[in-house]
């Protein structure tokens, strides 16, 4: 199964961080990086620019409304994401725990909607 | 024509009674054998109750089959794959369902390896919501109903139904494993299944006179589930403790409420009423679980009850053993519960007010403030003290907390006990 780990953390904590800092955090990133990699978990994966460069659409009644910002105010933002393919929750759940964002902030797990097979075999 | 029809009925009867005995036993284990290959615990479900259907069409015809569990299980993998071709068909391809038409076959018919301690994992995993696991557990394994899981939970069937679909779901969609975690894991993992036991025999346990019948089962259901984690984890020294701390809490059961239906303290208790044989159990079991050599919390807090009934049974005085007891607990829990045992059990060791200075802070904690065993131990131990007007607000505030008619009407004369 495929699942996405959402990153989220306290962007003011980034930009509080000494040169030295930045550079251990990234090393850590890289490092984690390559062990999803290595054990053939790793699809993919981004980090975002801050939530000042956030631009948020919608389309209302025919008419698209353009606003500057995220789409939600709040002391943790989406940060970055890793795509991963794991067997099952507990799998993906102890990679989210080795992820470096879960020391400075909190990785939301969500699983893929596998398209090939509808949502509910009941409903 | 009416011999007929009577041996029909017998046949009736018998596949009845056959069908219902086959769903008490293994009901749990055919659930959990399926899903823990499909991951479709609502799928397992449906299946498993189409082919209890069939049996009590089958069996009073052609007679019970030899193996009734394996014939259940060849009719209910059935019944998923047609489900699967069903809401799948343009997906899955023939070689999928082949594969979980394979997956699905028991390695042996007479043999249907045992999973349900792998379900009990899924149930209580912490992924699922605190509140519904209890529910959740007792429903995929025993196969008790919403309706009687609202009834006990005290909640509308609607509701727990609801919860209850949703709590399936998530083990689907997110892959929530049907499994026994690995060693490392399992300590923790294993806590939280204990944990939704112990819930939901408190919960019967609510109802103390037995009187609400779904409650009463719920008891009896969860000692059961405790006796299978016991025996499918049998190094596991706090499946021991959770059981014994079970059986030390039944066996006193008829014992808690006087002929009237008026709540009775323990210390008064008639020991002829408790049920000695689930006494002794739950010492044999606590004794082999400290062998093991690793404390926690059930064991403390069977090893408790354990020392009330040695004090009661013996007139020994144990109380600094106990106020010990709790003083672990203490250290292992940040349970506010704790403390006020252990405040009473100082109060019997060292006199009343060491006891009141024993007690949990109540303006530190707001969840003393409606939590009625904080002032109806707080009222005992100023009644002690002779701060009767104290102890009298106190007692109040209990009884406006209680929801137990039998411990407000035992408050209520307490109240009479304080002088003016």
């Amino acid at each position: 199964m495929q699942y996405l780990l959402l990153l989220y953390a306290d962007e003011a904590g980034f930009k509080r961080m000494t040169p030295d800092q930045a550079k251990q955090g990234l090393a850590a990133y890289m490092a984690y990086t390559d062990a999803l990699v290595k054990a053939d978990v790793y699809k993919g994966s981004n980090r975002l620019q801050f939530i000042s460069t956030a631009t948020t659409v919608r389309v209302v009644d025919g008419k698209t409304q353009v606003l500057d910002g995220p789409y939600a105010y709040s002391k943790e933002q989406l940060g970055g994401y890793y795509l991963i393919d794991a067997p099952d929750l507990d799998a993906a759940l102890s990679w989210a725990a080795r992820c470096p964002g879960s020391g400075h902030g909190v990785v939301e797990v969500r699983p893929i909607w596998d398209m090939t097979h509808p949502p509910s075999a009941g409903a | 024509m009416g011999s007929v029809q009577g041996d029909e009925q017998a046949g009736d009867e018998q596949a009845r009674s056959t069908a219902d005995a086959v769903a008490r036993r293994s009901y749990g284990k055919l659930v959990a054998f399926l899903a823990a290959r499909t991951r479709d615990v609502a799928a397992a479900e449906d299946a498993l109750s189409e082919a209890f259907a069939s049996a009590l069409t089958d069996w009073p015809r052609n007679g019970c089959p030899r193996n009734p569990e394996a014939w259940l299980l060849t009719v209910a993998r059935r019944k998923t794959i047609d489900m699967f071709r069903a809401t799948r068909r343009e997906q899955a391809s023939s070689e999928e369902l082949h594969l979980i038409e394979e997956a699905l076959a028991a390695p042996r018919p007479n043999e249907i390896p045992d999973e349900r301690l792998a379900m009990m994992f899924a149930c209580a995993h912490p992924s699922i919501d605190d509140a519904t696991r209890a529910p959740l557990l007792l429903q995929a394994v025993l196969g008790l109903d919403a309706k009687k899981i609202a009834s006990a939970f005290l909640t509308s069937p609607a509701a727990m139904g609801k919860r209850l679909v949703r709590a399936k779901e998530k083990i689907r969609q997110a892959g929530i494993p049907i499994r026994v975690p690995g060693r490392e894991e399992l300590p923790a993992r294993l806590d939280t299944v204990l944990n939704t036991i112990y819930a939901a025999f408190s919960e019967g346990w609510a109802d103390p006179t037995g009187a609400d019948a779904a409650r009463r089962d719920l008891t009896e259901e969860s000692l059961f589930l405790s006796r299978l984690v016991v025996a499918l984890l049998p190094e596991e020294p706090e499946a021991f403790g959770l059981l014994a701390l079970m059986l030390h809490a039944e066996a006193r059961r008829r014992a808690r409420r006087s002929a009237d239906g008026e709540f009775v303290p323990l210390a008064e208790q008639d020991q002829l009423l408790w049920d000695h044989t689930q006494i002794a159990e739950a010492e044999s079991l606590l004794y082999r679980a400290s062998l093991m050599g690793r404390i926690g919390r059930f064991q403390l807090e069977a090893a408790v009850q354990s020392a009330h009934v040695d004090r009661c049974c013996n007139g020994t005085s144990n109380w600094s053993q106990v106020a010990e007891l709790y003083n672990a607990l203490h250290a292992l829990t940040d349970s506010p519960v704790v403390l006020i045992n252990r405040a009473l059990a100082i109060a019997e060791v060292s006199g009343p007010a060491a006891g009141i200075a024993a007690m949990p802070d109540q303006s530190a904690d707001p969840r003393l403030t409606e939590y009625q065993p904080y002032w109806a131990a707080r009222s005992e131990l100023l009644a002690r003290t002779g701060a009767f007007q104290e102890a009298r607000r106190a007692n109040e505030i209990a009884i406006g907390l209680e929801r137990d008619p039998a411990v407000r009407q035992f408050l209520e004369r307490r109240r009479s006990t304080f002088p003016e």
